[in-house]
């Protein structure tokens, strides 16, 4: 497990209180309420210094630890995406 | 208890002035059920419909702070028209969060200028707390390029004005969000009036039959109408609506404390009985608490920290519990002249017992700070086989 998706299951697994591993769908595992997902669009935008436009959302990249890794090395790797506030 | 520093900020000044000088006419807009046409013109030449706005968008781009001052200046004169500042500012928020380019180029400028007055569509007979279940339905209309939307929403805060409506609904069994334009054939308007309060907020149940948009309404991707662009709303709602009610608490402190002083009864001011020292001391404490933790909640919120979304739930809660709390001191303390017709204790009394009640109850948010007290403090393992296991940890 790199880093990152270290980061991120350490945060999820402790927002919902249960263990999550890299590749839980934890949406489907009916782990997260609605107020959960603005949390955890937050909580990645600040520690990774991003930012989430409506043309990244899609519950694909957020449903799993493994795939939100993906998105924020996607984001991250270009330089182009990191400062558009 | 005085105003925290920051409130010198031009765009606070000019919500101040603005307050005070709208102060006298509040009585009759709550009697007579609505804010003048021009008065919301006056709120949006004084920069206040888009003050949460980034400048770009022609908005006044203020700090959350900033906004929250500019609430409570509102809040504490009318809370109908701090309601108009907070609906408008929750659309705009949600456009501005998850709208795409062209959207927000559309939509904003217009909000910010207040040449568009918005309002947020999104509950139901049968969602009220629980706005998944809203079964307003967003349907392909078969040309490829527009829905239907068809639904009756209940409850909408200056739903007889507003221009556009930003609607939740289903699509396909997902939530969704769309943006529906209320000259479009098939909206309906049934005014509402003479509720317990916020009756001059123009409030009105909206039917929406087969009302066809444009696809390009759509706000995010479906599936994430309630999460994402509701949640934007209602969590932007909940910091202004906090504030609001920082300044009506505000407003009621000082009202039962210069009516104390100056009432006397038998040869002795109210304010020389202890029991309504203690009235008075009671609300102003729990009011300079809440006042603390709406400014934590901005503090989080300017920083774009994971916990803003907690901490203005927090605040929201205070809040309303202290207006609730010091608005009913000020009619007691006030007797029959705060029962009286026009009342601004009265009809301060009436708007905080709304503010327990909109943007998630007082209940709902128990809830969810009780949560994240587990969160911190119980541990965890696989979901808790029990409520009982849940009391335990």
């Amino acid at each position: 497990m790199n880093d990152i998706t270290r980061e991120i299951t350490e945060f999820l697994s402790a927002a919902l209180r249960s263990e999550v591993g890299p590749d839980d769908d934890y949406f489907a595992l009916g782990l997260a309420d609605s107020l959960f997902a603005l949390e955890l669009v937050t909580f990645v935008e600040s520690r990774f210094s991003l930012t989430v436009e409506v043309e990244d959302l899609d519950l694909e990249s957020f449903r799993t630890a493994n795939r939100i890794t993906r998105f924020v090395q996607r984001k991250t790797g270009s330089p182009e995406f990191t400062e558009n506030r | 208890m005085n105003r925290a520093p920051g409130t010198g900020s031009p765009a606070v000044a000019e919500a101040a002035r603005f307050a005070s000088e709208v102060r006298g006419r509040a009585a009759a807009w709550d009697r007579e059920g609505g804010l003048p046409a021009g008065v919301l013109k006056e709120a949006a030449a004084a920069g206040l419909l888009g003050a949460g706005i980034p400048e770009r968008f022609g908005g006044q781009g203020v700090t959350p702070a900033e906004l929250g001052e500019i609430c409570a200046h509102l809040g504490g004169v009318c809370s109908a028209l701090r309601g108009l500042v907070t609906v408008q500012g929750m659309v705009a928020a949600a456009l501005h969060r998850w709208g795409t380019g062209e959207q927000r180029a559309r939509w904003l400028p217009a909000l910010a200028g207040g040449e568009l007055t918005a309002g947020f569509a999104a509950t139901e007979e049968a969602a009220g707390s629980a706005l998944s279940a809203v079964r307003t339905r967003i349907e392909d209309a078969g040309d490829g390029e527009h829905v239907t939307v068809t639904g009756h929403k209940k409850w909408i805060t200056f739903g007889q004005v507003a221009q556009v409506l930003l609607v939740l609904g289903q699509d396909k069994g997902k939530p969704a969000a769309v943006v529906v334009e209320a000259d479009r054939e098939g909206v309906s308007r049934e005014p509402v009036g003479g509720q317990l309060g916020m009756r001059a907020a123009q409030i009105a149940h909206i039917g929406l039959d087969a009302v066809r948009v444009p696809r390009t309404n759509l706000v995010a991707p479906s599936g994430l109408g309630l999460s994402h662009v509701a949640g934007t709303a209602l969590d932007h709602g909940r910091f202004t609506v906090a504030w609001g009610c920082v300044g009506m608490a505000e407003a009621c402190v000082e009202d039962a404390t210069a009516h104390a002083a100056a009432r006397t009864q038998g040869g002795e001011a109210l304010a020389g009985h202890q029991s309504v020292r203690a009235l008075l001391a009671k609300a102003a404490v729990e009011t300079a608490g809440a006042r603390e933790l709406a400014r934590r909640a901005a503090e989080f919120r300017s920083g774009g920290a994971p916990g803003s979304v907690t901490e203005t739930i927090v605040a929201k809660y205070a809040a309303a519990a202290a207006a609730a709390s010091a608005s009913s001191t000020a009619v007691q303390v006030l007797g029959s002249a705060g029962c009286e017709p026009d009342s601004r204790a009265g009809r301060h009394f009436r708007d905080a017992k709304v503010m327990e009640i909109i943007e998630g109850a007082q209940q709902v948010a128990e809830l969810h700070i009780a949560e994240q007290l587990m969160r911190r403090h119980a541990g965890r393992g696989p979901a808790p086989a029990s409520p009982a296991a849940e009391v335990r940890a």
